[in-house]
């Protein structure tokens, strides 16, 4: 057998230099296994065993029981279910779109010209501003953008046209993108209260929808460098045969994206399935996610070290292992963005 | 459609496009174009920008609740004149007092670091009078930052706010965790043993909720059932508890963050060394350079691009703590980690709406301003040489 710490080339480092930083790598692996390894042991211990003092090995130092597992998953059985389905669903559907609607865009971005005018964007944030100020005053939400439509369209369509300076592509995609600089608590209030006035409170929709939002910019940020490092040729040669651009985006563009959407998703839908302080805001009871459920534990006797180990363990289980299984396409997909930001 | 974009382009201008750009024809037509785009556009105009003009709405209002309704009278801008200067001024900037000789010698290094620049940039003659006048406005808010840092943290009887304590966690937190990260990836590229598997194991702590990481560190921390305790018994610390000091309690947060986020850099980084060309560095090494002179002068300039853009998602991701601070101490001892977002959820839990959207404005218009500084000064500087 070969020393693995053996000198590979004249810039390699030394052995006695590289078993040093095998040590150090080893020690880092301690500092991120071994809170995980705490949350499995805790999860196997009796309450009596928790507060006694710590216990390292099961087996050894305590006997394991599945207790806390059992009052997670059957004695606690729908108030742990629904909150994981509302996790599964919330966080699939919400990346999905938000990946959908934003390669979109991003592809628009990188492929089209636009020239948004100045002039009417001003006037559409103006009008926008108006209808809040008129609904904030009291005028009934319909109404007042009702009559912010209006106006902007009666203006748009006047003097809108006179204003020539326009933008271009990349205004519009540092638009989306820095809408990621928004903390969430500055839109969580307002939109706890729209979606209070249509009646979607506690409802898995809202927090898609806003998951959506949240995270469409971080779709866009990194498609758009994705799809601007492809050749564009194959897409001109097949434009010039005659193809649409939806045949283009279904059969040249879609398949050779795999790896960048792959990795965009995952991040995408790690942000939505840990995500908690918008369900907080926006749920209370029926449309609870996991997060809220984890922190739930601490309510009443304290923390409950057992049984908030299972549901953590629970929780994160599927995204590790996705994030374990597709770590090339992540370290890619980040790679793309920061590269290029 | 009378929206914001081109409302039908004049054809001459379409006709001098399509000659001088290959494919213009399918690239402006069709309603493709406005399909892609519309999605996204109006999806962000309706959850991002709408909330944005409505919290700045109700930051100026008063939550009055009348009988059978809630209604928001107008009370300008007294939220924000309490959170700066009034009643809640020792809670969000903390408790001010006129900074020690160190706190002095800082301002003074800041501000005469600023006008260093500033007079350089002048003199330099390649400024324009805007971009003047902007550095003008971003070195004038770097010396309050610095003057609210210092007054709040290097003076006799000073205490931290909610903004303070927010400004430690995302810049503490950052220079942690890039210290750490850089010197894990200049660990993993080298070839050792299992470097596939470290690096799989490296990212897991960025796929665990932040509040799962909460608890996992409150467990970790706990003195006297956490794995630790014969460690804190050994050291005679078995009745202290982390919580009950604010600077302790603020480094439990830090810790818990860069347990979290330093595999964010780490991996950005890593890729960044492996996609690095080997070739001149060998050659370097060949040629009688030491490794700290190829690390100093090939490799830290390649890597600084990607740095600043690290350092810029961080600076944007980190100001929105609550997670972290708020499972593992309730933002207490007191308001001790109290971070902006936490006291603006704080506050809206109590239904002062007005106040928390205040809150919230305040932190959007720092992070703004933060980012935007950091973006023009540091990172635009760095991209160009790179």
């Amino acid at each position: 057998m070969t020393n693995p710490f053996r000198r590979r080339s004249a810039t390699d480092l030394s052995p006695r230099a590289k078993i040093g930083a095998f040590i150090l790598l080893l020690a880092w692996a301690f500092v991120v296994l071994f809170p995980i390894y705490w949350l499995f042991v805790t999860s196997f211990k009796t309450p009596y065993e928790v507060d006694k003092g710590p216990f390292y090995f099961p087996f050894i130092d305590f006997q394991p029981t599945l207790d806390a597992w059992k009052y997670i998953l059957l004695d606690l059985g729908n108030d742990t279910i629904r909150p994981y389905m509302n996790t599964v669903i919330v966080g699939l559907s919400s990346s999905v779109i938000a990946l959908i609607v934003g390669s979109l865009a991003a592809y628009a971005l990188v492929r089209f010209t636009y020239r948004p005018r100045v002039g009417i964007i001003g006037l559409f944030v103006g009008s926008l501003v108006l209808a809040t100020i008129a609904a904030v005053a009291g005028t009934p939400p319909p109404i007042a953008i009702a009559s912010g439509i209006a106006v902007f369209v009666i203006l748009a369509q006047t003097i809108g046209r006179r204003f020539v300076r326009s933008l271009g592509n990349s205004d519009i995609a540092f638009w989306l993108i820095s809408q990621r600089i928004l903390p969430p608590i500055a839109v969580a209030v307002p939109l706890y209260v729209l979606f209070q006035q249509v009646h979607l409170l506690d409802n898995i929709a809202a927090l898609i929808l806003t998951y959506v939002a949240t995270n469409l910019p971080i779709v866009v940020w990194l498609m758009r460098d994705y799809f601007a490092s492809l050749p564009r040729e194959l897409e001109e040669s097949a434009a010039v045969d005659g193809a649409s651009v939806y045949r283009i985006v279904r059969s040249i563009v879609l398949p050779i994206s795999v790896p960048g959407l792959v990795a965009t998703f995952l991040i995408v839908l790690i942000f939505a399935w840990n995500e908690f302080l918008i369900a907080l805001v926006l749920t209370s009871a029926h449309a609870q996610t996991m997060p809220l459920q984890v922190a739930a534990q601490n309510a009443t006797r304290g923390p409950q070290w057992w049984a908030m180990s299972v549901l953590i363990i629970i929780m994160i289980a599927p995204v590790v292992v996705m994030a374990v299984a597709l770590e090339r396409y992540i370290t890619r997909g980040i790679l793309v963005g920061a590269l290029k930001g | 459609m009378a929206e914001p974009g081109p409302s039908g382009p004049a054809p001459r201008r379409n006709a001098a496009r399509r000659a001088t750009e290959t494919l213009g024809s399918w690239r402006s037509d069709g309603a493709a174009r406005w399909l892609f785009i519309w999605p996204a556009v109006l999806l962000i105009l309706v959850l991002s920008l709408f909330p944005l003009v409505a919290s700045l709405a109700l930051s100026v209002s008063k939550l009055v609740f009348n009988p059978g309704k809630v209604d928001l009278d107008f009370i300008g801008f007294f939220n924000y004149q309490q959170l700066l200067f009034g009643l809640e001024r020792s809670h969000f900037l903390g408790v001010l007092k006129s900074p020690n000789a160190i706190g002095w010698a800082i301002l003074l290094g800041v501000v005469a670091f600023t006008a260093l620049g500033l007079v350089r940039a002048a003199r330099s003659g390649t400024v324009r009078p805007v971009g003047l006048a902007l550095r003008l406005a971003g070195g004038v808010m770097l010396i309050g930052l610095v003057e609210l840092l210092v007054q709040t943290l290097a003076s006799d009887g000073g205490r931290p706010g909610s903004v303070v304590v927010t400004l430690i966690f995302v810049f503490a937190g950052i220079l942690i965790q890039l210290s750490l990260g850089l010197g894990l990836a200049l660990l993993a590229v080298q070839q050792v043993p299992w470097r596939r598997t470290f690096r799989i194991l490296f990212l897991i702590p960025l796929t665990i909720t932040p509040v799962g990481v909460g608890y996992m560190f409150l467990m970790m921390t706990d003195t006297s059932k956490g794995p630790f305790e014969p460690l804190w018994v050994a050291l005679g610390l078995r009745n202290f508890t982390w919580v009950t000091d604010p600077w302790l309690a603020r480094l439990a947060v830090i810790i818990g963050d860069t347990w979290q986020w330093t595999p964010f850099v780490f991996i950005v980084l890593l890729a960044a060394l492996e996609s690095l060309d080997q070739e001149v560095r060998e050659a370097a090494l060949v040629d009688g350079a030491s490794r700290w002179q190829s690390f100093r002068h090939i490799t830290m300039p390649a890597l600084l691009p990607v740095t600043t853009t690290i350092v810029l998602i961080r600076i944007i991701e980190g100001f929105k703590i609550i997670d972290m601070p708020n499972i593992l101490l309730g933002g207490g001892p007191g308001t001790a980690t109290q971070s902006m977002t936490l006291q603006a959820y704080i506050d809206w839990n109590t239904l002062n709406l007005g106040r928390s959207a205040a809150v919230a404005y305040l932190l959007l218009i720092l992070v703004s301003v933060v980012a935007t500084v950091y973006v023009s000064f540091v990172r635009r500087r760095v991209t160009d040489l790179a």
